[in-house]
């Protein structure tokens, strides 16, 4: 799962890798940082598993009010 | 009066890497409450709580987001369900953001726009003085208080804090000039629709003794212990 800050949401991590990444002499912009969380999860099949990746993105993972989520599915054991 | 609605009781409840509890209750007693120290995993509050404060640190590392995991904590069925019946529940700092998350208070608290973390004295201006957390203050009167945080920039967007304008749920404001994190409209502190829920950012356990610099913040949290006995009157 892929969360994210929000477009328009400031993001000083952003920012401050931005500044950094400049400072190394990339001609970048519009960087920002989020998070990557990586699991197994126990389903009967893709959309179970996804039900499942979703509630937990709603719930606990991403805060609705400033990040975006994305799901990212690798397939089956 | 009995003893029990003389010194109201509050409850501090301390989650893994809360560090600001020992203060709270500390800072609590001064101002004439009993205080009691609860771990996480009680599902219940003391028999008798009259008030909550929820205290600063860093409830579970801050991983993930700062309050997210401390919310699904026991004891916070037992506070939620407390406040949802108009109980007095005070957040600061980690406590604050423990009830963003819960969705006890709107908003969300976000890494500084400095991204340093930042420790000192802020002055505070009232912005209501008709809540149980400030009646011993009044409108406009300006507090100093510290302020010790790297996630302490209260977001929400314009339409939510139009709402909250418009509903006076803003009740501190940095002073002008003063912003320490970042936070929209300098938003220190927001309550509750009903007003019975206050977050702040501020640290009032800090500020109850001339030796700490200010007395301010024992105007909040003896506004609080006010009226705690009240409620805990209105009880027996």
């Amino acid at each position: 799962m892929l969360v994210r800050p929000k477009p328009g949401i400031l993001d000083p991590q952003g920012q401050a890798v931005e500044s950094s990444l400049r400072h190394l002499g990339f001609a970048v912009a519009e960087t920002r940082v989020g998070k990557l969380v990586e699991l197994d999860v126990d389903a009967d099949d893709e959309a179970g598993a996804r039900s499942q990746l979703e509630r937990m993105c709603e719930q606990l993972l991403a805060n609705p009010l400033i990040e975006s989520y994305e799901i990212e599915f690798r397939g089956h054991a | 009066m009995s003893a029990a609605a003389e010194q109201p009781l509050v409850a501090v409840p301390v989650f893994p890497g809360s560090n600001d509890d020992r203060d709270a209750v500390a800072a609590l007693e001064r101002v004439g409450a009993r205080a009691r120290r609860l771990w996480h995993d009680a599902g219940a509050l003391p028999d008798g709580t009259a008030a909550v404060v929820l205290p600063g640190g860093f409830s579970y590392g801050d991983y993930l987001r700062c309050g997210a995991i401390a919310r699904f904590s026991p004891v916070m069925r037992a506070v939620t369900a407390f406040a949802e019946d108009g109980g007095l529940v005070l957040g600061i700092c980690n406590g604050f953001q423990i009830l963003t998350e819960a969705g006890l208070l709107p908003g969300v608290l976000r890494p500084n726009a400095s991204l340093s973390f930042v420790c000192r004295d802020v002055r505070v201006r009232v912005e209501r003085d008709d809540l149980a957390f400030t009646r011993r203050v009044s409108e406009g009167d300006e507090l100093t208080i510290p302020v010790k945080h790297g996630e302490g920039c209260w977001f929400a967007d314009a339409a939510l804090l139009a709402e909250l304008e418009a509903n006076r749920q803003i009740v501190l404001r940095y002073a002008p000039g003063g912003n320490p994190n970042g936070s929209v409209g300098d938003v220190a502190g927001v309550c509750n629709e009903r007003g019975n829920v206050l977050g702040l950012m501020p640290h009032p356990e800090h500020a109850v003794d001339p030796l700490l610099g200010s007395v301010d913040g024992a105007l909040i949290l003896g506004s609080l212990v006010d009226a705690a006995r009240l409620s805990a009157e209105a009880l027996v």
